[in-house]
């Protein structure tokens, strides 16, 4: 499957105006286009942000975020058509009453009826969801929506999927059925996590402090930064 | 079980109908439950409605909970009319206006019940297509029928932990710490919905909430 090259230029992005305005992310510049990246990093470091920026829900305030040399902020719509995105609550998005419904919504005016069709048929039964089908949504446990929300992402087939905190809300079961599935995709990666374990065996891992990139290493190099940054709070 | 009509999946006719005609039946249903002049007309249409009911989930307790499932959110406002037109226009009126509501709210909840969602959108972009060049978008609009459908019971679960937390913090007395923070979450669940429908394609960055005119998100 193809590798998306990420390159961050001189970023820096604030929320707010005024005495609010709150920086997040510091002139960062980073580029990479391995297949599994873990970006670990303390509460309100920058690292959700930072994930947002490569699916372009966040335009930066200052520099510019390329996919493969798409501008996110002039092709965004390209760069999600590239870009998958998981979210840290299901709830927020899954937008569809039905299971079926749901993983169908990404392919509507892209496919004919039966090709998505048979494409949702596969991602439901990939996914353990098939004899959920047409169940509504909301009454799934939180573990079958995190999946639900993974199968709605991965039907589109994207080249790259980004996941902010995917497992946050899991409980151990269902956290370690999703890092299953996710070292299993075919795509490349670009997974935030406060679990330091899951990103054991991926080929670089970042840490994010204070809106900059304080380490960029292999996962025991980065976790080791990660902690001795925490102990020294 | 859903209160509101979700879509139960089954064999039946009804379910195998083209959501059109569910939905042409449903405007010939309120043509027809409106125009019958007396309230013995309007009972037997809402037997026949109950009959359809039958007809599409059995002669089961399911049919049944999903047509009780249907009614009762409507029961205390049902009864207040009935009982305000049986004071100022009579018994017959009073009957013939509360069977009508219940015809009408049972038949809309028969064509959810039977009709997937994505289909009733797909009539319902279609039957907007003309309206396109008056600058409506037929698109955005099924959306947001869809979205509606989905945001109930989302909305009914934020209720539930407002008031849960509500309980624990012995303030059950008091609307303004139910309602507040109700609104508070169902605002920011529809900002991270919006972000959802971003991030999966269905909108764009200029029209979603959170966003200035830039497409720069104003919140984390």
């Amino acid at each position: 499957m193809t590798r998306v090259l990420i390159e961050l230029d001189g970023v820096s992005h604030a929320f707010g105006d005024g005495a609010a305005r709150r920086e997040v992310l510091r002139d960062v510049t980073w580029r990479g286009d391995e297949r599994r990246i873990g970006v670990i990093g303390a509460n309100g470091s920058g690292k959700s942000t930072l994930a947002r920026l490569l699916n372009a829900l966040v335009v930066p305030s200052a520099g510019a975020v390329r996919l493969d040399g798409l501008d996110t902020r002039r092709k965004a719509k390209e760069v999600r058509r590239r870009v998958g995105f998981c979210f840290t609550d299901p709830d927020s998005q899954i937008v569809m009453p039905t299971v079926a419904e749901d993983v169908a919504f990404g392919l509507r005016r892209r496919l004919p009826k039966d090709e998505i069709a048979a494409r949702v048929d596969h991602y439901l039964g990939r996914f353990g969801l098939a004899g959920h089908r047409d169940h509504p949504a909301h009454l799934l446990s939180g573990g079958q929506k995190q999946l639900l929300a993974l199968a709605s992402v991965l039907v589109t087939e994207p080249d790259l999927l980004v996941m902010d905190e995917p497992t946050t809300l899991l409980d151990l079961r269902n956290a370690g059925e999703v890092a299953r599935i996710v070292e299993g995709l075919e795509q490349q990666v670009v997974l935030v996590t406060h679990q330091l374990d899951l990103v054991r065996g991926f080929d670089r891992v970042l840490v994010v402090d204070g809106g900059q990139i304080v380490a960029d290493e292999s996962p025991d190099a980065a976790v080791a930064a990660y902690r001795a940054l925490m102990a020294r709070r | 079980m859903s209160a509101i009509g979700l879509f139960q999946p089954g064999p039946s006719l009804l379910h195998r109908a083209p959501a059109g005609a569910k939905l042409a039946g449903l405007v010939a249903l309120s043509v027809l439950t409106v125009a019958v002049p007396v309230w013995q007309g309007v009972a037997l249409v809402l037997v026949g409605v109950l009959l359809a009911y039958a007809l599409a989930f059995g002669l089961s307790p399911l049919a049944a909970r999903l047509a009780w499932s249907q009614t009762r959110p409507l029961l205390v406002i049902l009864a207040a009319i009935v009982v305000f037109q049986a004071i100022v226009t009579g018994p017959e009126r009073a009957a013939e206006l509360g069977l009508t509501l219940v015809t009408l709210v049972l038949g809309a909840g028969l064509v959810t019940l039977t009709t997937r969602t994505q289909d009733l959108v797909d009539v319902l972009q279609r039957l907007l297509q003309p309206f396109g060049r008056l600058g409506l978008d037929p698109d955005r609009v099924a959306l947001s029928l869809a979205l509606g459908i989905r945001s109930v019971p989302m909305v009914v679960n934020l209720a539930q932990q407002v008031r849960e937390a509500q309980r624990a913090r012995g303030l059950e007395a008091s609307p303004r710490a139910f309602a507040v923070p109700l609104l508070v979450r169902a605002l920011r669940r529809a900002d991270a919905m919006a972000e959802a429908l971003v991030a999966r394609g269905a909108l764009d960055d200029s029209r979603r909430p959170g966003s200035d005119a830039a497409g720069h998100s104003t919140s984390p």
